[in-house]
């Protein structure tokens, strides 16, 4: 696709669309733009401009105005500026496009569903408008769609089936040089004297959010902290023991300042760029040259749930999820504002909701525990509002494919998963961090009890609870389920649902989960989106869904075509 | 040979030789609906009235699920109200296998006990009563839902097989079962059902011979109720399932004399004991002290490695072990001897516990091949000296004879 040139000048004036990879290292869409072109500006485009009205997500907020503010430095270091543009980018462009006689757009490919769909619809315009589209994968470690196709057309849905396919593709692409003024050439930004006030990065204040007493982020934006970060991991990985799975401890669940989950999703930091620079440490400290895949296992998980989500609009759904089993989970409004506001009763689950509304990042075992708590543990609510209303609000690193995928996980919907182990709200937390010191942190009402009775004050005797100024019941409260109860409960349930799913018709708890002996998710053992609402059920020693009429009406068909035969002949 | 099936069926051409549908026999007709789910059925039923009919028979309606949920309390679709007043209406005496699936609304528990009380002319065979979400029975007045099951108990009478786990069922209605059922009754299953005692299910025990399948809470289970169920006139008992579940920390558990639990094996060699825990650490004294005939074992929350070690000791018929829970010790040696002592174990669980590579690794060699399921947690595996994270996999997979690689979490 050429651009329509200006037949006196050839070099094309560029936007580069920046959206998610906030950054200017190993951004090759960016250097494209910037490749043989006039001018190049940089754009972001930010809608709803209202998003602080309900004030939920402003860490999630501030750290994207946060990275936006450390673009705009760079890119100043650069003679250049960011461009903050209110509005969608289907309304903007075809303005942007006239006003500054561009000839190019160039972005990070988006494997999300959503992504793909809003990318195509800019691709038309552009086409429209004469405008050459460049895309470029550096979001992702590898072409997602080259893994599918590996794999028959259908994403893995494995993690073991995911790291075969990877291992016999090419290894991920060197992150490329970070733009410079030697690559800007004579590529150049015109900015005008009110740049500020038209294309300003806004504050959090103009957003509408109310940041009267906001205590300072635990996690600061921008690619600079990102590649501040990235080093100081590193560090650490080869000074803990020679890079084996480090110990959980207490000090796990407080936020780390070598944490990278936040800075991967919004690309402030490049997963080739931490890839790359994993690979050279390992080598450098084992000696070695071949690193096991399990180093790069938080890259890898984020690149596998990615891959399941990349073909699959509903991913993040129960109902029309091909992928996802159909549980009759609740709908409890009270119980899920519980969870949600941290008041479940349970200081284990309690104080995870809390960091997580205050800070914006939880340690992945807690994700597990409240998760689990949620849905398949005890409440019994949909993996859903989880997903929707809270992490996606609350989580900084909470990105669509990874976060849907996870709670699909954790609640046991998909990806073949044993449903034995449960978190237990109070045993989990205390076998993690036993003095209770997680807790006194972010629950400081329950600082005066005891370790013995932290994580079950509602066991503590009236002394101890009147010693701690902490009357359970009054000043905290109770425990919203009995845990053994609601765990019991929900274990036979999820095992009635899978021993229809996989036919399985014994005692056994493990093999009710139906297995993919080569952990090809292909050939599945099941099909469990197709699961109809039961209407006739057979009676047996056994109650059915009616998965197993769905196997009867295939005969249903044979019969009709034996049938039709009888005309041919 | 295409001729001969031509002139057979004949009389299903019509002139022009196309299929004449309408020409079908019943019996055809009737098995094809068989398979067609309701709405597909109903569908066709709309062709023609001889198709309507069909779909009228009685050998259509002998199953039948009803949905009951609101929409404020549930994703699921509900049976359509008018559809329920049908089949009560037309079918309510073809009915033999039921069940009722309600959401946790008091409104979905009670339209399935306005349901169940007019179910007059109905002989059930099959009657299951499903919580999908909260126990919404046991929100129900108890008289309420009492009267509406004990309408099907009495008009019932061949009763084989019954399902009211979470319900307010009681003694007294208990008995009315089996004044009614006591020849037919094969399977029952009533899990939680906190107004039962053990001289009620004692009763049914005593009465009907014929069951086969058992499943109720540990408070109801009595040595007097083995023994019954080890009687002479009683049948070999198949499944026994027993949860137990701690409703206050520090509960006290009645235990079991060995000499019932050996009256059982004796009278019902092959038959299944499938146990359920969800105790606190210190609430397990009473059991495992001395030998019970488990075969499928589940700690649902944290159990102590003591614990896990008299297991080993106690559970020789152990065939599956599934463990939610430990703590941060290695199982190295009660793991080894429950694959010395437990042979007949082919299925084991561990989530969050710890058993050292090594370890592991022996234990696996000497189950061998009878290991059919082997879901380890990764984090469970702590790497020594031997065998480190990356290798541990080929090592077993070797002694069990397949791939095998351990259950992942997502680092998310």
């Amino acid at each position: 696709m050429n651009g329509k040139c200006d037949s006196v000048n050839m070099a094309p004036n560029s936007i580069h669309w920046f959206r998610k990879g906030l950054r200017l290292h190993d951004n090759p869409a960016l250097q494209e733009a910037v490749r043989g072109a006039d001018t190049v500006r940089c754009v972001y485009f930010l809608d709803p401009w209202f998003a602080g009205s309900s004030n939920l997500g402003v860490n999630r907020w501030r750290f994207l105005l946060q990275c936006l503010d450390d673009l705009d430095s760079n890119l100043r270091k650069l003679n250049s500026r960011l461009f903050v543009i209110r509005g969608q980018p289907a309304n903007v462009f075809p303005r942007l496009f006239k006003e500054w006689k561009i000839s190019r757009l160039t972005f990070e490919y988006d494997s999300e569903p959503f992504g793909k769909e809003r990318d195509a619809a800019i691709k038309k315009l552009a086409m429209e408008a004469g405008v050459e589209v460049i895309v470029k994968i550096s979001h992702t470690l590898y072409n997602l769609d080259k893994i599918i196709e590996l794999n028959g057309g259908q994403p893995p849905l494995t993690y073991k089936r995911f790291q075969t396919l990877i291992s016999r593709m090419d290894p991920p692409e060197m992150p490329v040089e970070t733009l410079s003024n030697t690559i800007m050439g004579s590529c150049v930004t015109p900015v005008s004297e009110d740049h500020g006030d038209k294309y300003g990065v806004p504050s959090l204040e103009e957003l509408g959010f109310d940041i009267e007493g906001l205590p300072s982020a635990v996690w600061p934006g921008g690619e600079t902290e990102a590649l501040t970060r990235i080093e100081r991991h590193l560090e650490r990985k080869a000074w803990v023991a020679n890079f084996e799975r480090p110990r959980m401890n207490a000090n796990s669940l407080l936020a780390s300042p070598t944490g990278l989950s936040p800075y991967l999703r919004f690309g402030c930091l490049s997963c080739h760029l931490f890839y790359f620079k994993l690979t050279d440490l390992y080598r450098k400290v084992k000696k070695t040259s071949t690193p096991p895949l399990s180093l790069y296992g938080q890259l890898l998980w984020r690149e596998f749930f990615y891959t399941a989500a990349t073909n699959n609009p509903r991913f993040d759904k129960m109902e029309g999820n091909p992928i996802c089993v159909r549980i009759p989970w609740d709908k409890n409004p009270e119980a899920l504002a519980k969870w949600a506001e941290a008041k479940t009763g349970f200081p284990w689950i309690d104080a995870i909701m809390t960091q997580l509304r205050q800070e914006g990042w939880i340690h992945h075992l807690a994700r597990h525990a409240v998760a689990c708590f949620l849905t398949r543990g005890d409440l019994w609510i949909s993996w859903e509002e989880g997903h929707e209303g809270v992490f996606e609000e609350l989580l900084l690193d909470a990105d669509w494919s990874v976060n849907a995928g996870s709670w699909m996980w954790l609640s046991c919907s998909s990806f073949f998963q044993q449903f034995f182990h449960c978190y237990c709200p109070v045993g989990f937390g205390r076998r993690t961090d036993p003095n209770g010191d997680f807790i006194r942190r972010y629950l400081p009402i329950l600082r005066g009890f005891p370790a013995k009775y932290i994580y079950d004050p509602w066991n503590a005797p009236d002394s101890v609870q009147a010693a701690a100024k902490c009357i359970i019941g009054v000043h905290y409260p109770k425990p919203m389920v009995n845990h053994a109860e609601a765990s019991r409960l929900n274990i036979e349930r999820m095992k009635q649902i899978y021993q229809q799913l996989s036919r399985y018709r014994g005692l056994g708890l493990l093999a009710s989960v139906p297995s993919t002996h080569n952990g090809n998710g292909n050939g599945m053992a099941y099909s469990p989106g197709e699961q109809q609402s039961g209407t006739n059920t057979p009676g047996e020693f056994h109650f059915f869904f009616s998965l197993y009429l769905k196997l009867q009406t295939n005969k249903a068909y044979q019969l009709f075509y034996f049938l039709k035969c009888f005309k041919k002949g | 040979k295409k001729r001969l099936l031509r002139k057979r069926f004949s009389h299903y051409y019509s002139e022009d030789g196309a299929v004449d549908w309408r020409q079908l026999p019943e019996e055809i007709l009737l098995q094809i609906f068989q398979y067609l789910p309701l709405l597909d059925r109903a569908f066709a039923s709309q062709v023609c009235r001889g198709w309507n009919q069909t779909f009228h028979m009685p050998e259509l309606w002998r199953c039948f699920e009803f949905e009951l949920n609101q929409h404020a309390s549930s994703y699921l679709k509900a049976t359509h109200p008018d559809l329920i007043k049908q089949i009560i209406k037309r079918h309510s005496n073809h009915l033999q296998y039921v069940s009722f699936k309600v959401d946790s609304s008091t409104e979905s528990a009670e339209a399935a006990c306005d349901i169940l009380s007019q179910l007059v002319n109905c002989s059930l065979k099959t009657l299951g009563l499903i919580s999908t979400a909260r126990p919404s029975f046991m929100e129900l007045p108890k008289s309420h839902f009492i009267s509406a099951l004990t309408v099907v108990f009495v008009n019932s009478k061949s009763l084989s097989s019954l399902k009211i786990d979470d319900t307010p069922v009681d003694d007294p209605s208990l008995k009315v079962l089996v004044a009614n059922n006591s020849d037919t009754l094969k399977l029952l299953k009533m899990s939680s059902c906190p107004h039962v005692s053990p001289a009620g299910i004692l009763c049914v025990a005593d009465q009907c011979h014929g069951l086969r399948e058992l499943a109720l809470n540990y408070h109801l289970l009595s040595d007097e109720l083995l023994l019954a169920l080890s009687s002479e006139r009683h049948v070999h008992l198949e499944h026994l399932r027993i949860d137990v579940v701690s409703e206050n920390p520090g509960q006290q558990f009645h235990s079991i004399k060995k000499s019932s639990w050996d009256a059982m094996v004796r009278h019902s060699p092959k038959f299944n004991l499938v146990m359920y825990f969800f105790l606190y650490e210190d609430e397990f004294g009473p059991f495992f002290r001395d030998e019970v005939p488990v075969t499928h074992l589940y700690f649902g929350s944290s159990v102590s490695k003591e614990v896990l070690g008299r297991v080993g000791l106690t559970c020789p018929r152990l065939v599956e072990l599934v463990v939610c829970a430990n703590g941060l010790r290695p199982l190295d040696e009660e793991l080894i001897r429950i694959a010395e002592r437990c042979r007949q174990l082919s299925a084991i669980g561990l989530g969050e516990c710890e058993v050292s590579c090594s370890a592991f690794v022996e234990f696996v060699k000497m189950c061998g091949g009878r290991l059919t399921q082997l879901s380890i947690m990764e984090e469970v595996l702590v790497p020594d000296n031997k065998y480190g994270p990356d290798d541990i996999h080929w090592e077993v997979s070797k002694h069990l004879g397949r791939v095998w690689f351990p259950d992942m979490m997502p680092t998310w």
